[in-house]
């Protein structure tokens, strides 16, 4: 078992009590709440006839269902399940004396966008949401997990969760990124190499001098997709990037209260000798942007490389991959590069944030959407949004030809009407290439950076990066 | 089409021992099927889980047309099937509950598989559902056994950790936790944790930021009352979210902000 690191020192400090069935209970610092998994959670607290236990520490907001064109944003919401479950989201909130950043506030968003930015997640806090990405929250040294909506009415009726404790993994990244290889290539990279399921039972540390140099929102990348790895969480150690980030946020503490909670947050760094469950070393310095060619975030190569052939794959992967290139239509052998784009969606939990939309800007600045793209940029939350206005960032993506759209998680699961139709191929800067999750069954979602989405986006077809901008 | 009529009659009741489950199986070749598979998001504006049942596997179960295809849940010889045989790191992806939710109410009551999501397992521990695991090879061969004998019984022993068929008995892996609270019935955890409040507001107090983030405190209170929670004597009397914290101490450090 490990022993010193973050994980073990936020595991001890939550730590309630032992249950009977070896599981412990555990504090949740932080519990995010959205419309679409707490609506039951509520239902089920009425049914027992219990109150929210801890309403201060929950924060709402509503991401997943919010239309994103600014003209059916009005209430009540066109589609009437959606206006539906907002409703009862802003009853249960109101009833329970819960903060909500509700549409129309500037606050409101993804919520794991949302809570980094406002200075809710701290280091050292447990997070919970009922959202698989809650892992995102490991970015500034928080233990961030997704739970489900039995879990959802554990933390409402008691604060807590009931969790087993994970063996952790360290991930030391070697090398330095180069120029528009990001933190979404470096995650994917790391996907890859250890499988969609190769995080399961296990909570990752991302160190190293590759991970150190990322910035939070690189950081928060990283994090957000450890779940695509299997891993229910995933974390880095909090150092001066996270406390220069922290300061000046609205909930952050503020004045000599922050410098105190400064050596809070140092405290709980791993030790220099902490023990690992296990460690793995990737190396930044070859690596090239990355896009997927199949139906799961570890089927992806880089740019230039071929497609794998199914046959060369091991046993266990080879049908999986053969099922997933006879879905999108993946060439063995030969690159992604060069592969018609007929979308590009900018935006999500994972590439939703102000410098995601910074690093498309500067690859579509003075360049237009191809005429056969369809290009949908989505801010992560309103704050988001709002920044980018006043940067004129947003004049950028107009006169490039992309569609400035508000925050929600719109297409990346495609529950609010943004979606894909027929068998589109979609360049995204999402987390997750599932059959249907875009919300068509025949489409095809190649995952990948930002900036390979905009260059996707101007040129027609997948293409670096880099020999867009050079 | 769900798999009978009756599909939610026997749901698990909270807080029942769940030793073991049986009825007739289902195998579902292939790994990393993920919860957006098992239940689409469209299906997820609802504010309640009652109708989750029609829409499990809802898209994979049908072809362009829109018509039901043999998809494993659309085989007659497999309705009323109770007990699911899946591959490898099966529920991976979105925490949605919907998922386990849909199996649950389609007539699924335990699961055989080589691995799962870890939360996915977690949601079916919510909900009284048994996934035990066993090598490739065990799954397989209990895949082909049900696709040979779709009427023969199965049976998941939680407590013996087996899974008898066939005359035979083959051993698999639970999580320890997941089988405790399943065969002694604690698998309702609300209930279980909230006889804990006390500590829990304990714990609390003892972190460093409780006082500092709560959203309805301004910044400079919190200088005041990070280190210092016997200040908060006012907000003693505000327990009105639950009878276990009237005993006094509150540790919650909210600070009155309930006015």
């Amino acid at each position: 078992m490990s022993e010193g690191t973050l994980y073990d020192k936020v595991w001890e400090r939550h730590k309630v009590a032992d249950l009977p069935d070896g599981r412990d209970q555990l504090f949740v610092g932080l519990h995010l709440m959205h419309e679409v998994t707490s609506p039951q959670a509520f239902g089920m607290l009425r049914e027992r006839d219990v109150e929210v236990a801890f309403p201060e520490r929950t924060v709402a907001t509503t991401d997943h269902i919010v239309p994103t064109e600014p003209a059916e944003r009005e209430r009540p919401l066109a589609d009437e399940q959606a206006e539906t479950m907002l409703s009862e989201l802003e009853r249960n909130v109101e009833a329970a004396g819960i903060e909500f950043f509700g549409l129309g506030d500037e606050r409101q968003g993804i919520t794991h966008v949302v809570a980094p930015e406002q200075g809710l997640t701290q280091p050292g806090m447990t997070v919970a949401c009922g959202d698989s990405h809650t892992s995102t929250h490991g970015a500034l040294g928080a233990i961030g997990v997704g739970i489900g909506t039995s879990q959802i009415r554990d933390v409402l009726s008691t604060g807590c969760i009931a969790a087993e404790k994970q063996d952790v993994r360290r991930i030391e990244v070697e090398g330095s990124l180069d120029e528009w290889v990001t933190a979404k290539d470096l995650i994917l990279t790391i996907i890859r190499e250890l499988g969609v399921d190769g995080g399961v039972g296990h909570v990752y540390e991302y160190g190293g001098p590759a991970v150190r140099e990322l910035d939070i929102e690189g950081r928060l990348a990283v994090c957000n997709m450890s779940i695509e790895g299997g891993a229910r969480a995933g974390y880095v150690q909090p150092d001066e990037t996270t406390y220069e980030y922290l300061r000046g946020k609205p909930f952050a503490p503020e004045g000599e209260a922050f410098e105190r909670h400064r050596e809070e947050w140092e405290a709980i760094r791993s030790e220099p000798d902490a023990e690992y469950d296990d460690v793995v070393t990737i190396d930044a310095d070859e690596m090239e942007p990355l896009v997927t060619w199949g139906t799961n975030p570890a089927q992806a190569t880089g740019i230039h490389e071929p497609v794998p052939d199914p046959d060369d794959l091991p046993d266990g992967k080879r049908e999986a991959a053969r099922e997933a290139q006879a879905h999108t239509g993946a060439t063995p052998g030969e690159p992604m590069a060069g592969t018609d784009v007929d979308v590009v969606f900018l935006g999500t939990c994972t590439n939703g944030r102000v410098s995601d939309f910074r690093e498309a800007a500067a690859v579509i600045e003075g360049r237009q959407v191809d005429e056969d793209v369809r290009a949908v940029a989505v801010p992560g939350s309103e704050t988001v949004r709002l920044r980018l206005e006043e940067e004129g960032v947003d004049e950028v993506f107009h006169e490039a030809g992309f569609e400035w759209r508000e925050a929600g998680c719109s297409m990346c699961l495609a529950m609010n009407g943004d979606q894909l139709y027929g068998d589109e191929l979609c360049v995204s800067a999402s987390n997750r290439n599932y059959v249907g999750r875009q919300g068509s069954t025949e489409a095809r979602t190649v995952l990948s950076s930002p900036a390979t989405a905009a260059a996707a986006a101007v040129r027609g077809e997948i293409v670096d990066p880099r020999e867009v901008v050079e | 089409m769900s798999s009978d009529s009756d599909t939610t009659a026997d749901l698990p009741e909270h807080g029942a021992s769940v030793e073991r489950v049986a009825g007739t199986g289902l195998p579902l070749p292939g790994d990393d099927v993920d919860t957006d598979q098992i239940v689409p998001a469209r299906f997820l504006k609802a504010v309640t889980f009652d109708e989750m049942g029609e829409y499990a596997f809802y898209d994979a179960r049908r072809d362009e047309n829109g018509d039901f295809n043999d998809h494993p849940f659309n085989r007659p010889e497999y309705r009323g099937a109770r007990i699911l045989v899946v591959g490898d790191n099966f529920g991976c992806g979105s925490s949605r509950e919907h998922a386990p939710q849909a199996l649950l109410r389609w007539g699924i009551r335990g699961i055989v598989g080589v691995s799962f999501a870890e939360i996915f397992a977690d949601n079916c521990s919510s909900l009284g559902v048994p996934t035990v695991t066993a090598d490739r090879e065990t799954v397989e061969e209990l895949q082909s056994f049900v696709a040979d004998n779709p009427d023969a019984g199965i049976e998941i022993d939680v407590r013996k950790e087996r899974v008898v068929y066939d005359g035979r008995e083959v051993e698999v892996g639970i999580d320890d936790s997941a089988q405790a609270a399943l065969v002694d019935g604690q698998w309702d955890t609300a209930t279980m944790m909230r006889a804990n409040l006390d500590q829990v507001k304990q714990t609390a107090a003892q972190l460093p930021y409780v006082d500092s983030v709560d959203v309805d405190d301004l910044p400079d209170e919190d200088d005041q009352s990070t280190t210092n929670a016997d200040t908060d004597d006012a907000s003693t009397t505000n327990a009105d979210t639950d009878d276990a914290s009237t005993t006094g101490a509150d540790t919650d450090g909210d600070g009155g902000s309930e006015e």
